[in-house]
């Protein structure tokens, strides 16, 4: 009877123990607004000294910047936003305190390098977590940062730990921090561990290692290593140049393949086929807020649907403007350049002239990381993909079906196609309308690259016209052959002339070539040929 | 909801008419006040809230009994993001319309270019925005940051605040980036930082291509030192810039990146998710906890008519240029230029941000500086604030060519370049 009393008493103490411990975060509260930094990295140390059951729960709050003060009683309360108001717990035990506005709110203040600090202090507890995710995050945030009481608590970790990733993390900890701090043995283990490693921790422990280290066998091994490591390192680079330069000419193929049909086949100045790009952006824009629960997909339901879009406005442009112009240069350029600012104001006066914010569907974000010194990013993968998924589709339609067999003839001798039972009209406006829809399918891959606005046409024109003109009118290879050449030239240029006298040298390079082969890479014959 | 949108569109209407016929109330009854923003072509996007903010402004103005006993007319032109056109524009202003005063401009190109004809007509200016300084005119009142007030404190938090010892500068390619990173660059310089730990980069506008970009900042950013990116990229090419550091792995704690362009109004166009955590230091923010904000945000809810519309740091500008002139003009009991100018330095009204700002003998203001980190409703968070107010300083210190400037338009110096080496008065401008 004693005992269970006296059991009761200890848990009856203990739980008020912990509730007192847990109201260390409102004793803290004048620290936490503090303006001065210092006074709140103080509190957030004093928190994670301390034993307070719920200090993770706090910690967390405060990366995830959930952590409150009320202005009202200076209560420190964790809130979570819900539309346009927050939903209020009380910091120091979780219980509920209704729903306030923001106004009622004042932010706990926490920039980047604190929560920096925060994660690694989750890190060091997070170690033993029972997710394999979470204690992979937890070793990365303390690459390079942990102390040698961590670093041992580690090495202790690691024999047991069952998941390979989180392993070899744990081994670089301990190695990066063995480099410089470990005894002989370690040292040279660690080195052993680094062979062939690329992460910059390494390099730039290395790199230490190898100008300061007093045991010249030690500085010497390190100092090859890392040679060894830099011109893996240098060759990666130059694979990333080319996959950058890979990319920029998808984007530029993808942007001037429309008007390789509608300039280079049938001959037309089309000043609004950037404006065709924007329709096709904006459908994908309109697509995704008819659908705001299937960001992921809805992608794909716009690439059809912004064909349909910009094809449908091509044909239109083509019957109302173009087909009374045929063969009239000037004037179609003029009329066609009218009909973009018409489009470009209607986009503006009905929708916004604002930008309009397209989603990234995840599966575009982030990056393949095949190892540290080279990742390949998800979108321009999946561009250059698509790029060249639309080139052999069109490529396929010119050559293997019979509406490019007419295309092809009414763009090489109108007369005789027409006396062979072609209707060079029909031909001419689904030609139009097929550059126009693959022009607006174009407009759905950049708007995942760059903004969507009113002017998005306008800054691909100029690149279009420029990319169908070297790789010679007419012709589909010379646009994808020009496309990728000046991309990748643009991307070798780059690191070193800079991104605006790149363009330059790569502009004044097209003015000579042109000078000497007026018809570009490909000359073909077609009707822009007769002209 | 639809029928405030007629009313408003036959203000707009009647507006218009007015602009360009000026029939109606004659111009002895009312105080006329030149608005010279574009509400068309590229510049539209920022400046037609700026249009919007003094429409609200006059109209409050107006409803508490106007200036001087008369009512207020807002002359609204629409210069059309074509810089010679914003000289036409004021001229016609100054000359046709006869305003009082003119609240304008948002590109340093288009100040630039209403510049002569202003002092020409000796006319007055109110300019909101942000600019690369090295200016200082008799007939402007720069209520923007100048870059002592934005650009060098938002340095000094990444560098003392944030342990940054490596830097690198991007802009576009045009005067305002160039002039504040030399500016920046010969901070840094001053205080220690070795060359190599500078990286300068330009691009051209509306740039969308950040691959290399990107990659070259990433390994700068990897030799261990804590690297800090200033950014002074403007626009548009604000957005694929963000997606690609996302992209690439480049996250706010590792390379931080501090924006100077970047503000609400901009924001409500981007997708936020990549660039949440990123910075920008500006001298105000839409989340400022002050009863001023909370009231300045319910007027203009209410006079936009939607709840969505953010409000900006510009927008302050023009909230405390406004005051200052309406205070200067009821000190000074007239709208002439002259007195105005005199009655206005040293005048103080209350600025968003809870406290007072002050015009200076060199036609700057005073300001808090604010640092605020990037949220995923396309907020700020404030982070950092500067302990008291900074003084804008028309001339920089730090560089050599402007060092021994000073601008004081009160009246024995009166004199917007001053040199005090040699004693002399260059002039108006350089």
């Amino acid at each position: 009877m004693k005992l269970i009393l006296l059991f009761c008493l200890a848990l009856f103490s203990s739980g008020l123990l912990a509730n007192d411990e847990n109201e260390l975060i409102q004793s803290l509260a004048p620290e936490l607004s503090s303006k001065s930094k210092a006074d709140r990295l103080k509190a957030i140390d004093l928190i994670a000294e301390s034993s307070a059951p719920r200090k993770m729960v706090w910690l967390q709050a405060m990366v995830d910047g959930d952590l409150y003060q009320l202005k009202s009683s200076d209560e420190i309360v964790l809130a979570v936003r819900d539309g346009k108001d927050y939903t209020v717990t009380k910091a120091s035990d979780g219980s509920a305190l209704g729903i306030e506005k923001k106004r009622a709110l004042r932010k706990i203040k926490v920039d980047n390098s604190m929560r920096q600090n925060l994660r690694s202090l989750i890190g060091t507890f997070a170690l033993t977590s029972g997710e394999a995710q979470e204690r992979y995050e937890a070793v990365k945030s303390l690459v390079g940062k942990a102390d040698g009481a961590t670093v041992d608590r580690v090495r202790e970790l690691v024999v047991e730990e069952p998941d390979h990733n989180v392993s070899t993390a744990m081994g670089l900890l301990v190695s990066i921090h063995d480099l410089e701090n470990g005894t002989k043995q370690q040292q040279a283990d660690a080195l052993n561990f680094v062979d062939g490693k690329l992460d910059s921790d390494v390099l730039n422990a290395l790199r230490r290692l190898a100008d300061s280290s007093s045991d010249t066998a030690v500085a010497t091994q390190a100092a090859s290593l890392l040679a060894a490591a830099e011109s893996r390192q240098r060759w990666y680079r130059h694979l990333e140049t080319l996959f950058f330069g890979l990319s920029l000419g998808s984007v530029l193929v993808v942007a001037a393949i429309g008007l390789a049909i509608t300039f280079g086949v049938m001959g037309v100045i089309n000043m609004a086929h950037g404006e065709l790009i924007m329709l096709g952006a904006y459908t994908t824009y309109f697509i995704q807020q008819l659908f705001p629960s299937a960001i992921e997909y809805s992608i794909l339901l716009a690439v059809p649907a912004a064909f349909m879009v910009s094809g449908a406005v091509g044909v239109l442009i083509e019957r109302t403007v173009i087909r009374h112009l045929y063969g009239r240069t000037l004037e179609t350029l003029l009329a066609t350049f009218g009909v973009s600012l018409l489009l470009q104001q209607t986009v503006r006066t009905f929708v916004s002239s604002q930008n309009v914010a397209v989603i990234n569907p995840s599966w575009m974000t982030g990056s393949w990381v095949l190892n540290p010194a080279l990742s390949l990013t998800y979108n321009r993968l999946i561009i250059i993909g698509f790029c060249l998924f639309v080139f052999a589709l069109l490529l396929l339609i010119f050559t293997r079906t019979g509406f490019g067999l007419q295309m092809r003839a009414v763009s090489q001798n109108r007369q005789m196609s027409r006396a062979m039972g072609i209707r060079s009209a029909r031909v001419d406006a689904m030609t139009f309308g097929l550059g126009s829809g693959v022009a607006g399918v174009a407009g759905v891959a950049l708007s995942q690259l760059g903004n969507v606005g009113p002017n998005l046409g306008q800054s691909y024109i100029i690149d279009s016209f420029i990319v169908v003109v070297f790789g010679g009118v007419g012709n589909l290879w010379g646009t994808l052959v020009a496309g990728m050449t000046l991309g990748i030239s643009n991307k070798v240029l780059e690191p070193w002339a800079g991104a605006v006298l790149a363009k330059i040298i790569l502009l004044v390079f097209i003015i000579l070539f042109i000078q000497k082969r007026p018809s570009g890479l490909f000359p073909a014959r077609g009707r822009a040929v007769e002209n | 909801m639809k029928k405030h949108y007629r009313t408003k569109a036959v203000g707009a209407l009647l507006a218009a008419a007015s602009a360009t016929a000026s029939f109606g109330v004659s111009a002895a009854d009312t105080i006329k006040v030149g608005v010279l923003h574009s509400l068309s072509g590229t510049m539209a996007i920022s400046e037609t809230t700026l249009k919007d903010t003094m429409l609200m402004l006059i109209d409050e103005q107006n409803k508490n009994g106007g200036l001087l006993g008369k009512q207020l007319e807002a002359v609204v032109v629409d210069p059309a993001s074509d810089w010679p056109l914003f000289a036409e524009k004021a001229r016609e202003l100054i000359e046709k319309e006869e305003v009082s005063a003119i609240f304008g401009s948002w590109t340093s190109v288009s100040r630039k270019s209403v510049l002569p004809v202003i002092e020409e007509l000796n006319g007055l200016m109110f300019y909101p925005v942000q600019y690369e300084g090295e200016e200082s005119s008799k007939n402007v009142f720069y209520t923007g940051a100048a870059p002592n007030q934005q650009a060098i404190p938002a340095v000094d938090y990444l560098m003392n605040d944030v342990g940054a010892t490596r830097w690198v500068l991007a802009g576009t390619d045009y005067v305002y980036p160039r002039t504040t990173n030399k500016i920046l660059e010969a901070y840094l310089l001053d205080k220690g930082v070795p060359a190599a730990d500078i990286m300068i980069n330009y691009t051209p506008f509306g740039h969308s291509d950040w691959q290399s970009i990107v990659a070259e900042i990433k390994q700068f950013g990897s030799d261990g030192k804590k690297t800090a990116v200033v950014s002074t990229i403007n626009g548009d090419a604000n957005v694929p810039f963000y997606k690609e550091l996302a992209n690439q792995g480049v996250s706010a704690e590792d390379i931080p990146v501090i924006a100077f362009s970047v503000g609400e109004e901009e924001l409500s166009g981007f997708d936020t998710s990549p660039l949440v955590g990123h910075l920008a230091a500006w001298n105000y923010f839409m989340s400022v906890e002050s009863d001023e904000n909370d009231e300045f945000i319910d007027a203009w809810h209410s006079f936009i008519g939607s709840e969505d519309r953010v409000t900006n740091d510009p927008m302050e500008a023009h909230y405390i240029g406004f005051n200052m002139w309406v205070e200067a003009v009821e000190k000074a009991g007239t709208t002439d230029t002259d007195a105005v100018e005199a009655a206005i330095i040293g005048i103080s009204v209350p600025n968003l941000s809870g406290g007072y700002s002050t015009m200076m003998p060199n036609h700057h203001i005073t300001k808090p500086v604010l640092i605020g980190e990037i949220q995923d409703d396309g907020q700020f968070d404030i982070v950092w604030e500067t302990s008291g107010l900074v003084a804008g300083d028309a001339w920089s210190d730090f560089l050599p060519e402007s060092k021994r400037l000073i601008s004081d338009w009160r009246a024995p110096l009166a004199c917007g370049n001053f040199n005090v080496d040699t004693g002399a008065c260059a002039g108006q401008n350089l």
